[in-house]
């Protein structure tokens, strides 16, 4: 029973910035929708080490594939916090996987994208985690505690990501004429489902409203992709590559950078499923999951006879 | 225990940073036992010389106060002001007191 009064509270926490933690009474709403958005997080983070893992062993270089490797190992790690943080909620991580398995969680759509060239590991880099940055240091300041608390542990780790990605785009770009048209078009494939990753128009955003009020989101879709956009165009140039939208322009008067139209119907298709790789991403997940089942097995046997020896001591 | 349900328990992650400081609460992991918790704990929480010592906890022996207690436990016991130093009076002249 959701009384007025406890509403009110909550309500009253919320404006004062206040976290709300696990054990506070909070609306169903709230729970649900941190459930929904917490979780697809954490299937991001997890999904997001395929495209990069299909790389470790064709890296150029020992240095790049140390790198990655870390990096992919990070990615893991986010993921964890991440459903540590959901689990607070009342789910389990079984209950998280499954609904992975079965489609009712999703999972940022980006990654339903090829990673078919080295210059898309550094686009991956540079722009899929650029746009996750920019998300998740807004989200640093989230009402929910452990939300936001695995939010500031990410941010610090997930600024050498970026780094790394503009790393190659740059090193690329300054390489032969070859290279150069690699990053380039790794540049103008990520470029706008990166830019897709801020979810729709905030007058098409379905969740939004309560989102706000009750300071699950801090800031909205479109002014999280201006600025996504005003930081990344002045690197691209830097490192002499050219953003593939005949449409960007610099408005002075407004202090940001105007853009050409997103295409909202690839955005539909690769959400509802028809991406490149939806299938495979899924599959393999799915895969890895049933393939590690005697690995559990295996660990609950022995915790089991462990326990066992210590009651016959 | 059956096969799909099985992604062990849960436990609680203290990291101390420094010696000589508290070790402070970082996350949580699944394990099946304390050994499994403690490696995984390092793994996820200290990558990047986060820490020198890591306590792990099962989440379930911890005990909790409940939120609608928080005005009787955590009363700011303004009718006591005699437990801070603040209340007494120094004769005048008195020093490093």
């Amino acid at each position: 029973m959701e009384s007025t009064n406890n509403l009110e509270k909550f309500q009253t926490i919320i404006d004062a910035d206040t976290k709300i933690e696990p054990k506070d009474w909070m609306p169903e709403d709230y729970r649900k929708h941190l459930i929904r958005q917490i979780s697809q997080h954490a299937h991001s983070e997890v999904i997001g080490m395929q495209p990069e893992g299909n790389w470790i062993t064709r890296a150029p270089s020992l240095r790049a594939k140390l790198i990655l490797l870390a990096k992919i190992q990070d990615e893991a790690g986010h993921g964890l916090y991440l459903y540590s943080a959901c689990e607070t909620l009342g789910i389990s991580r079984e209950e998280l996987i499954d609904q992975l398995h079965t489609g009712k969680a999703k999972y940022s759509s980006i990654f339903n994208y090829p990673a078919v060239t080295w210059a898309d590991i550094g686009a991956i880099g540079w722009l899929v985690d650029g746009a996750a940055i920019v998300n998740q240091i807004s989200l640093q300041r989230t009402s929910y505690g452990p939300y936001s608390r695995a939010m500031i542990r990410i941010c610090k780790e997930e600024s050498f990501h970026q780094r790394q990605g503009y790393e190659i785009m740059g090193k690329l770009a300054l390489g032969t004429p070859e290279q150069k048209e690699m990053a380039q078009d790794a540049l103008n494939r990520w470029w706008w489902p990166s830019l897709m990753m801020f979810g729709p128009h905030d007058s098409d955003s379905p969740h939004s409203g309560k989102a706000m009020t009750w300071r699950i989101k801090r800031e909205s879709n479109d002014v999280l992709r201006q600025r996504f956009i005003d930081k990344t165009v002045q690197q691209a140039e830097v490192i002499g590559l050219k953003i593939p939208d005949d449409k960007l322009k610099w408005n002075e008067a407004k202090g940001v950078y105007e853009h050409g139209e997103i295409n909202w119907e690839e955005f539909n298709q690769v959400i509802n499923g028809n991406g490149p790789l939806n299938k495979i991403r899924l599959a393999n997940h799915i895969s890895a999951h049933e393939n590690g089942a005697w690995v559990r097995e295996a660990a609950n046997a022995y915790a089991a006879k462990q326990k066992k020896e210590v009651l016959v001591a | 225990m059956s096969t799909k349900d099985s992604q062990g328990q849960l436990w609680e992650v203290f990291i101390q940073a420094n010696p000589g400081i508290p070790h402070k609460h970082a996350g949580s992991v699944h394990a099946t036992d304390k050994e499994m918790a403690l490696q995984n704990a390092r793994d996820l929480y200290t990558r990047r010389s986060e820490g020198t010592s890591i306590w792990v906890v099962l989440s379930a022996a911890i005990v909790a106060s409940a939120p609608e207690d928080s005005g009787m436990l955590f009363d700011p016991s303004n009718d006591k002001p005699y437990r801070h130093p603040t209340f007494y009076v120094m004769p005048e002249g008195a020093k490093n007191i």
